[in-house]
């Protein structure tokens, strides 16, 4: 057992501080969402992630969604680097004035069928920036937004909930 | 040390500067200038003080605007702010830029957003309103502003050239290949080493200070916890401290100890996750796993403390809504340890690695003299040998904690990421030191009275000094909030720091300082 499994293994048996998180929970959202993925995205539902203007708690959130205790890439479901490769784009912010252009070339460069999932409040209609001079006031004015998941910002386990329901959109 | 006696030596030095100060809120002092002596007066407190320009802006008053500029009095424990009034019909004052570099920065918001020219000042790009997107003659933060309609000129920034033979560029970005915020890098190399890199920012700009204009101070409050989520406590805080010495308002000491150990935890899991990215920007994954549990760890407690994982919605005016009572303190007594003891392992992993060393070891160098110039502050420039921690020199909450700010001398990425292992250690202790002092009482004051009035916040954010100067109006409203976050000025310090390394370790220097694109964006 290497240094990092003993740690991990410890972490997770603590139990004291990751009361908040069921980790069985997790563990049957990942196969049902493993299981979508397989099923409609060949084993790999990659998502290019895109930030238009959000405060960066969203991000933090996506990546800790990547962390080893959700881990989301072991249930097929991979954040990518380039557009080119991506299955879904998925935003956050309400989109600045300043990200309008490249958020249009991004989608523009994925290769289609392409989906769009909107993350956090800003990205649905500019939240909390509603009305500001300079945001265009959500995603859904510029492109069209297949699935949205709310929050300031969602949490890992929201994220995987919404990712699984998605999935199951395609089902039939 | 009394301030008098520093107005006084600068009255010596310089007769008939001074017209006079005021006193507002205990710890901020009020000079009061002309366009003519503005300069001369925010050079000789530059000098005396050796604080960088901590903020500089304009507010539009119905007669004319008038434009503040402050300084940090760590030994007087003071801010001062000189002021001066401008005539709306010349919109202009001669910058203090090519004196005091940190000004600079300052110039270009207040020109884009008030449409006052810096007479002076070389550079006067715009930062956040883009040129392909905002056209000419229209300023956000003058009260008579009308958005533009679709049609307008635009124009084109213009990227510093670097030429010669064999020189070329490499533009990165606003979209990276990460899960990050967005920003455009324009690296002029030649060969592999940096000559110079210019950083565009203001893709994340929302508007935030023209949005918070006319809000109550609780919707205000809300806002400021989306200014830059990864320290939505510290921007709260700062606010909620603006707002309390405007209403004169003395929170309770448990309030107090409370957001002391929630900043502290705000600093604990971004020091971790800056200490893993550091490790996974040299493609360490080992290690940089181990930080990203420990992080997930503090946002569990966090929501076990307070609800919520970024802890939003703790601060009011007054104190805070969620208590820290006896189980909660054990249960922050329990996990400590556990979160060092595993820290320990990941301090261990990174430090006996001889390759990993090398890779930090002198690589994007900060010299002190750059940081000083550009008023790089908080963990970047502590590294670089500046001193100033707003939890020693000026934050009331931390009064009778024994403690001292952690610096470093050699200002690499190695200086960086030991200033990160050192202050969460001793974060750590601070809140086991803190919660021993707690005693039952309130954890907010609701009696108090509305006040207008004006006053400045200030908190030790884990990248530096976040300031909010706030203007509460006769209506209880917000007539101007002017927003400091700490990266502002940092990412100045980074484009320096990169200079002569190269492009594959731009990620790492970035890493190193981890700034903010949505607090400086605004």
């Amino acid at each position: 057992m290497s240094a990092l499994d003993k740690i991990l293994i410890s972490s997770i048996k603590k139990g004291i501080v990751t009361a908040s998180v069921d980790l069985s929970k997790i563990e049957a959202l990942g196969l049902e969402l493993k299981e979508m993925a397989n099923k409609h995205f060949g084993r790999s539902f990659n998502i290019r992630e895109m930030d238009t203007g959000s405060c960066g708690a969203c991000e933090a959130e996506i990546i800790a969604a990547n962390n080893p205790i959700y881990d989301v890439s072991r249930f097929g479901v991979n954040f990518v680097a380039s557009p080119r490769h991506a299955d879904a784009l998925l935003v956050t912010g309400p989109v600045s004035k300043n990200m309008a252009l490249a958020l249009k070339k991004t989608y523009a460069a994925m290769p289609g069928p392409k989906l769009v999932i909107t993350l956090g409040n800003c990205a649905l209609d500019g939240g909390i920036f509603k009305g500001s001079y300079y945001t265009e006031g959500g995603v859904s004015s510029i492109l069209p937004v297949t699935t949205h998941i709310p929050g300031c910002p969602p949490t890992p386990t929201e994220i995987l909930r919404a990712l699984v329901g998605l999935l199951k959109c395609f089902t039939g | 040390m009394e301030y008098q006696t520093l107005l006084e030596k600068i009255q010596n030095k310089h007769p008939s500067i001074l017209v006079g100060a005021n006193e507002n809120c205990d710890d901020e002092i009020y000079i009061k200038s002309t366009p003519e002596k503005f300069n001369e007066l925010c050079l000789a407190l530059h000098e005396e003080l050796h604080s960088p320009v901590m903020s500089m802006f304009a507010q539009d008053l119905e007669s004319h605007f008038r434009v503040y500029c402050s300084f940090l009095g760590i030994k007087y424990k003071k801010w001062f702010f000189v002021t001066m009034d401008i005539a709306k019909d010349t919109p202009q004052f001669k910058s203090i830029a090519k004196e005091i570099y940190s000004a600079n920065l300052f110039d270009r918001e207040i020109k884009e957003l008030f449409g006052i020219e810096p007479l002076g000042n070389p550079d006067t790009r715009r930062l956040r309103l883009h040129d392909e997107v905002w056209p000419n003659g229209f300023f956000p933060l003058r009260k008579n502003f009308v958005p533009p309609k679709e049609t307008g000129t635009l124009g084109e920034y213009k990227f510093t050239k670097v030429e010669g033979d064999g020189i070329f560029e490499v533009p990165v970005g606003p979209v990276h290949a990460g899960i990050i915020g967005p920003g455009h890098f324009r690296f002029s190399v030649a060969g592999e080493p940096i000559i110079n890199l210019e950083i565009r920012l203001g893709f994340t700009h929302r508007g935030i200070e023209k949005l918070m204009e006319g809000k109550t101070v609780e919707e205000a409050l809300q806002i400021s916890e989306c200014v830059s989520g990864d320290a939505s406590f510290a921007h709260s805080w700062a606010l909620c401290h603006a707002i309390e010495k405007i209403y004169g308002l003395k929170i309770p000491e448990r309030a107090s100890y409370i957001r002391a150990i929630l900043l502290e935890l705000e600093r604990m899991y971004n020091h971790v996750s800056d200490i893993g990215g550091i490790a996974t920007d040299v493609g360490f994954s080992h290690p940089s796993a181990l930080a990203s549990i420990i992080k997930e760890l503090i946002h569990q407690l966090n929501i076990q403390l307070t609800g919520h994982r970024f802890l939003k919605g703790v601060n009011m005016i007054g104190g805070v809504t969620k208590d820290i009572d006896e189980n909660k303190k054990a249960l922050l007594l329990n996990v400590l340890p556990i979160i060092l003891r595993d820290f320990n392992e990941l301090k261990q992993i990174l430090s006996s690695s001889t390759s990993f060393l090398d890779r930090v070891d002198t690589t994007g160098m900060l010299k002190k003299k750059t940081a000083e110039d550009f008023g790089v502050l908080g963990v970047a420039g502590r590294a670089s040998g500046i001193a100033i921690d707003l939890r020693k020199n000026a934050h009331p909450a931390y009064v009778g904690v024994d403690f001292s700010p952690q610096t470093a001398e050699t200002g690499d990425v190695l200086a960086r990421l030991n200033i990160r292992i050192q202050e969460f250690e001793q974060s750590a202790n601070l809140i086991q030191k803190i919660l021993g002092k707690m005693t039952p009482q309130s954890i907010n004051e609701k009696s108090f009275s509305f006040k207008e009035g004006f006053a400045l916040g200030y908190v030790e954010g884990w990248r530096g000094p976040v300031l909010y100067w706030i203007n509460i109006n006769k209506e209880r409203k917000i007539e101007r909030c002017k927003i400091v976050d700490p990266s502002f000025r940092n990412w100045q310090g980074l484009s320096y720091a990169v200079i002569e390394n190269i492009i594959p370790d731009f990620p790492l220097c970035n890493k190193s300082f981890n700034l903010s694109y949505a607090g400086t964006d605004l």
